[in-house]
C-alpha cells in the first residue's frame, strides 16, 4: 500500500519531466558556479542543522545508504546503497548489518573500513572521547545499543528495540561517514570523506570550493571538474548574479515566490522547481510564562490563527496548510485536508472560531478595553519577522496586543532555550519524511530541539509505539493520533509548510530536485554541465 | 615641532590604550558569545557542552584577565584565533585588508577628484544655472543611501549590458580589479564627493571676498591664478580636514557597499565578526582601525603645517 502510494506521488511529480526530457549522453568536464546565500558555520555536516553546510559539503562524503538522488520522493523505496552495498536486519530485527564497498580510500588515501563506521556512531552516540562539539541529531540514534564491526568490511547497529524508520535516517544529507583517522576540531575545518567532490578552502564571506576526486570510488563519477560556491549575503545582489549568468545555479531553496516571478521575467530561459520545503513556521508559547501557564489562553491563540491569510500574504497562496507532518501529496504522513480541518485550531470558519477564542478571553477576564500584552519575539530575519507581524495582527482579534520584539538572530535559540520569552515564532526544518525524524526531535521529551519544552508522557508513549509498528497503515494511524494529541495541547501550532523554489540555468543537467526534502539531494555525483 | 610630534604621539598612545579598553568591555556587554552562536546553527544549545566550549576559549576567566591575556598577545603579534573559524585570526583579517584599503583609497580619489573641482566651479560660477545643477548633484549625493545607489548600479549593469559588476573570484591583473572596484568606489565615493564640494563651495567662497583676493585681481592676476592660486590653497583647509573624517567615516558605507557589490573586504568582514561574537578577529580589526584613525588624524594636523605656513605647532 505504501509502496503504492510512494510510487503514484513519484509518478505524478516526475512524469511530465521524464517525457519532456531526452536522454542525454552525460558530458564530463566544467564547474558548477553556485552562489551561496550566507556564512556557513562549519563544514562538519554532524555538527550543524542547517541547509548551509549540508547543501555544500554532502558531496565531499558518502553515507551507507541514501536516497536516490535521481528520484524527487524521500521513501524507504527510494533508498539505494552508498558505501554499503548491501544490508539486511536479524530476524528479531534489532541487528542492521551492512556489508561494505571494497577498496575505498578517504580523500587523504587511507583506506575505508568498518572501524570508520563504528567511529562515526560511536561519536554520535558521545562514547567516543573525542565527541562532536555539538550533536543536534544525537535523539536520532537513541535506540542504537552499539556498532560491532566483522573484519572491514561489514558494520552491525543493535538496537534495544525494533525501528523500521532506523534505515531511513541513514539515507539523509545530514548523515555521512566520518573518518575515525581525522579529529573532529579538522572535520569543521578541513574535511575529508569518500566523496565524489575533495574540499579545497573555505573563505569565510567569500568562497567554498571543492575539486573532483580523481580516485572516486564510483567509476566514471562524478561529472564535474569541480564546484564553486559564492557567498553573496545580499538577497539581491545574488538574485541579479543570476539573472546575469554568473551562477549556474541558486543556493537551494532561496528564491521566494516573489523573487520566482523575478526571474521568471528576467531569465526565462532559468528553470526553476517550486517544492514544498518541509520548514514550517510555528508559533511557539512559553507554558512556562505566566499568563501562558493557562491551556485556555493557548487555545484561544490557537483559535486565532487564520493559516490561509498567512500563506496568501507570504506566498501567494503556494504554501501548505499542515500538522506537524508533510502534507500530501508530496508528504507521506500528513493528513488529509478534510481531518486536518478537524483538529483543534484548524477550522475553516474563522469568524467563528475568533468568536470562542473572544469568549474565551473574556472568561479570563480580557476584552476590547482590556487586552493582554505581550511581547511576540523573533528572529531579526524577514522570514521570520513577516510571519510575526501578521500573528500580531490575527492576535488582535482576540484581544491580545502583541508587540514585536526582534531578537539577534545569533542568540534566538540560546533565548528559547533559557524559556526567555512567552510567545515566539519561529521555523523548523525536518530533514527526512518520516514520524521518528519530526516527533522524536521536535517533540519528545527528552530532545535537546524540543525547544518549547513540551512534555507529555503519553505522547511520548505513542510516538515510541509508532516507532515500532512495521504496518504502513497502522503507524499512520498511530501517527494521526499524536498529531491530534500535539493540537490539542498546542505544542507547537504549525501554521503553514511553506514552498521554495531553486533555479539552474539549462545548461545544468542531472539534477532532481526533492520534493519532500531539502537536506538530501545535494550529493551532485549526477550532475553535469551541457556546454 | 619635535616636542609637539612627541606629545601627539604621547596622547595617541594613551587614546589607543582608552580605545582598547572601550573595545574589550563593550563587545563583552552585547548580550550573547559566540558559544550560543557555535550553537545555533545547531538550533539547540546543550548548557554543558556550552561551558566546555567556554573553557576552552577561555571566556570563564575574569574579564581583566582576559583583557591581559589578548594585549599581551598584541605586544607578541599573536592575535590569537579566530572563534568561529578555528584558523589564527591573523590569516582571516590580512588577506582582507588590502581589498578594503584598495576600495577606500578609490572612493576617496573619486570624491576629492570630483568634490574639490567642481565645488570651486560652483562657487565662482555662483548662482549660475551650473551651480544650481552642481548644487542638485551634491544634495543627492548627500541624501542617496549607498547601499540604495549600489543596488541601483547592479541593476542598470545587469538590465543593459547582461553583466553584473561583482566579485566573483580574485581578478587575474590590477586592470581587473581596479575596474571591479571603480563602480563600487564610485558608489561609496559619490556621498563623500558631494560633501566635499559643498564644502569646497563654501569655503571657497568666503575666501573669495577677502581683501587680498580683491587685490590680486587688481594686480591684473588671472582668474585662473586668483581661483587656484590664491583662493583655493587657502579654501582648501578646512576640505583636507572634512577628507581626513571622511577617510575614517569610510569604513561605515564601506560596509554596505562591500555587501551589496559583495567585495570581501575587511568591513563586512568587521560587521559578520560583530554578529558572530568573534572577539578575537573583532577587537583586533577595530584596533586596527582605531590606530589608523588615529594616525590619519595626526598626518592631517602635520598637514596642516605644509598647507599653511601661518600654523606653527612650537610652544
Amino acid at each position: 500500500m505504501r509502496s503504492k502510494l510512494a510510487f503514484a506521488v513519484a509518478l505524478s511529480i516526475a512524469a511530465p519531466g521524464l517525457v519532456a526530457t531526452p536522454v542525454l549522453a552525460q558530458k564530463q568536464g566544467g564547474t558548477l558556479r553556485v552562489y551561496h546565500r550566507d556564512n556557513l558555520p562549519s563544514g562538519s555536516i554532524h555538527e550543524e542543522a542547517t541547509i548551509s553546510t549540508v547543501q555544500p559539503f554532502m558531496g565531499v562524503f558518502n553515507n551507507l545508504v541514501l536516497f536516490d538522488q535521481q528520484k524527487p520522493l524521500n521513501t524507504p523505496e527510494t533508498i539505494i546503497p552508498d558505501l554499503a552495498d548491501s544490508w539486511a536486519w536479524d530476524a528479531t530485527k534489532t541487528k542492521l548489518t551492512f556489508k561494505l564497498h571494497p577498496d575505498v580510500k578517504w580523500h587523504d588515501g587511507k583506506p575505508f573500513t568498518a572501524k570508520d563506521v563504528q567511529c562515526t556512531w560511536n561519536k554520535l552516540t558521545g562514547k567516543d572521547p573525542d565527541d562532536f562539539r555539538k550533536n543536534p541529531r544525537a535523539i536520532w540514534w537513541q535506540n542504537l545499543k552499539e556498532v560491532t564491526v566483522n573484519g572491514d568490511l561489514e558494520a552491525t547497529f543493535v538496537l534495544n528495540r525494533p525501528q523500521p524508520s532506523f534505515l531511513s535516517m541513514f539515507a539523509s544529507g545530514y548523515t555521512p561517514v566520518y573518518p575515525c583517522h581525522v579529529s573532529t576540531k579538522d572535520m569543521r575545518t578541513n574535511p575529508i570523506g569518500t566523496g565524489p567532490f575533495k574540499f579545497v578552502e573555505l573563505k569565510r564571506g567569500d568562497s567554498v570550493k571543492f575539486v573532483r576526486n580523481p580516485d572516486y570510488w564510483k567509476k566514471g563519477k562524478p561529472y564535474l571538474d569541480g564546484i564553486d560556491w559564492k557567498v553573496i549575503e545580499n538577497r539581491s545582489t545574488r538574485v541579479l548574479a543570476f539573472v546575469a549568468g554568473e551562477f549556474d545555479m541558486t543556493f537551494g531553496t532561496d528564491i521566494t515566490i516573489p523573487l520566482l516571478k523575478d526571474i521568471n521575467s528576467q531569465a526565462p530561459q532559468a528553470i526553476c522547481e517550486l517544492a514544498p520545503s518541509y520548514v514550517s513556521i510555528n508559533l511557539i508559547i512559553n507554558p512556562k510564562a505566566a499568563p501562558f501557564n493557562d491551556p485556555t489562553i493557548r487555545k484561544a491563540m490557537a483559535l486565532a490563527l487564520d493559516r490561509k491569510t498567512f500563506i496568501d500574504i507570504l506566498s501567494n497562496g503556494k504554501d501548505d496548510i499542515s500538522g506537524v507532518m508533510l502534507p500530501p501529496p508530496e508528504g507521506v504522513w500528513g493528513m488529509p485536508p478534510e481531518m486536518l480541518a478537524a483538529l483543534p485550531g484548524y477550522s475553516t470558519d474563522i469568524e467563528k472560531s475568533r468568536a470562542e477564542a473572544r469568549k474565551i478571553m473574556e472568561g479570563l477576564g480580557y476584552s476590547e478595553s482590556k487586552v493582554l500584552k505581550v511581547k511576540v519575539a523573533t528572529r531579526n530575519i524577514s522570514v521570520y519577522r513577516d510571519p510575526a507581524v501578521i500573528l500580531i495582527d490575527q492576535l488582535k482579534k482576540v484581544y491580545i496586543d502583541g508587540e514585536l520584539e526582534v531578537v539577534d538572530t545569533s542568540i534566538w535559540h540560546a533565548k528559547v532555550t533559557r524559556g526567555d520569552y512567552s510567545v515566539g515564532l519561529n521555523l523548523t526544518g525536518v530533514s527526512v519524511d518520516d514520524p521518528d525524524v519530526n516527533l522524536y526531535e521536535n517533540y519528545s521529551c527528552n530532545s535537546e530541539r524540543n525547544l518549547t519544552q513540551y512534555c507529555n508522557k503519553d505522547v511520548d508513549a505513542l510516538i515510541d509505539k509508532q516507532s515500532q509498528e512495521t504496518d504502513f497503515d497502522k503507524r499512520k494511524k498511530i501517527v494521526w493520533e499524536i498529531e491530534r494529541k500535539l493540537a490539542e495541547d498546542l505544542a507547537r501550532p504549525i501554521i503553514n509548510y511553506q514552498r521554495l523554489a531553486t533555479c539552474w540555468q539549462p545548461q545544468v543537467k542531472g539534477f532532481v530536485l526533492h520534493r519532500n526534502s531539502i537536506y538530501n539531494n545535494w550529493r551532485y555525483e549526477d550532475v553535469w554541465l551541457d556546454k | 615641532m619635535g616636542a609637539y610630534i612627541v606629545r601627539r604621539l604621547l596622547l595617541m598612545l594613551v587614546t589607543l590604550i582608552g580605545m582598547s579598553i572601550l573595545i574589550f568591555v563593550m563587545l563583552r556587554l552585547v548580550p550573547g558569545n559566540i558559544t550560543d552562536i557555535i550553537f545555533d546553527s545547531a538550533g539547540f544549545v546543550n548548557p554543558a557542552q556550552k561551558k566546555k566550549i567556554e573553557r576552552q576559549l577561555g571566556l570563564d576567566q575574569p574579564i581583566a584577565v582576559q583583557y591581559v591575556n589578548w594585549i599581551g598577545g598584541l605586544m607578541r603579534g599573536d592575535l590569537g584565533y579566530a572563534y568561529v573559524s578555528e584558523k589564527p585570526a591573523i590569516e582571516e583579517i590580512v588577506p582582507r585588508i588590502p581589498v578594503t584599503a584598495k576600495l577606500a583609497a578609490l572612493a576617496l580619489i573619486f570624491s576629492t577628484l570630483f568634490g574639490v573641482p567642481l565645488g570651486v566651479l560652483s562657487a565662482v560660477r555662483q548662482n549660475t544655472w551650473l551651480d544650481y545643477v552642481l548644487r542638485v548633484f551634491s544634495l543627492s549625493g548627500l541624501s542617496l543611501p549607498a547601499f540604495w545607489l549600489g543596488l541601483l548600479i547592479l541593476m542598470a549593469c545587469v538590465h543593459w549590458f547582461g553583466w553584473i559588476p561583482i566579485y566573483r573570484s580574485t581578478p587575474d591583473s590590477p586592470w581587473q580589479e581596479l575596474a571591479l572596484l571603480c563602480i563600487p568606489a564610485a558608489a561609496v565615493g559619490f556621498r563623500s564627493s558631494a560633501l566635499v564640494m559643498r564644502l569646497t563651495r563654501s569655503s571657497m567662497l568666503e575666501v573669495l571676498r577677502q581683501d587680498y583676493i580683491r587685490t590680486a585681481r587688481a594686480k591684473g592676476a588671472s582668474e585662473t591664478a586668483v581661483n587656484y592660486d590664491h583662493a583655493l590653497r587657502n579654501a582648501v583647509l578646512p576640505v583636507v580636514t572634512i577628507i581626513g573624517i571622511e577617510a575614517a567615516f569610510l569604513i561605515g558605507g564601506l560596509i554596505v557597499t562591500e555587501t551589496v557589490f559583495n567585495i570581501p573586504g575587511v568591513a563586512r568582514f568587521l560587521v559578520e565578526a560583530i554578529r558572530w561574537r568573534d572577539y578575537p578577529i573583532v577587537q583586533n580589526l577595530v584596533m586596527f582601525i582605531a590606530i589608523i584613525v588615529v594616525f590619519v588624524n595626526f598626518a592631517i594636523d602635520m598637514m596642516y603645517a605644509v598647507l599653511d605656513p601661518r600654523i606653527k605647532y612650537e610652544e
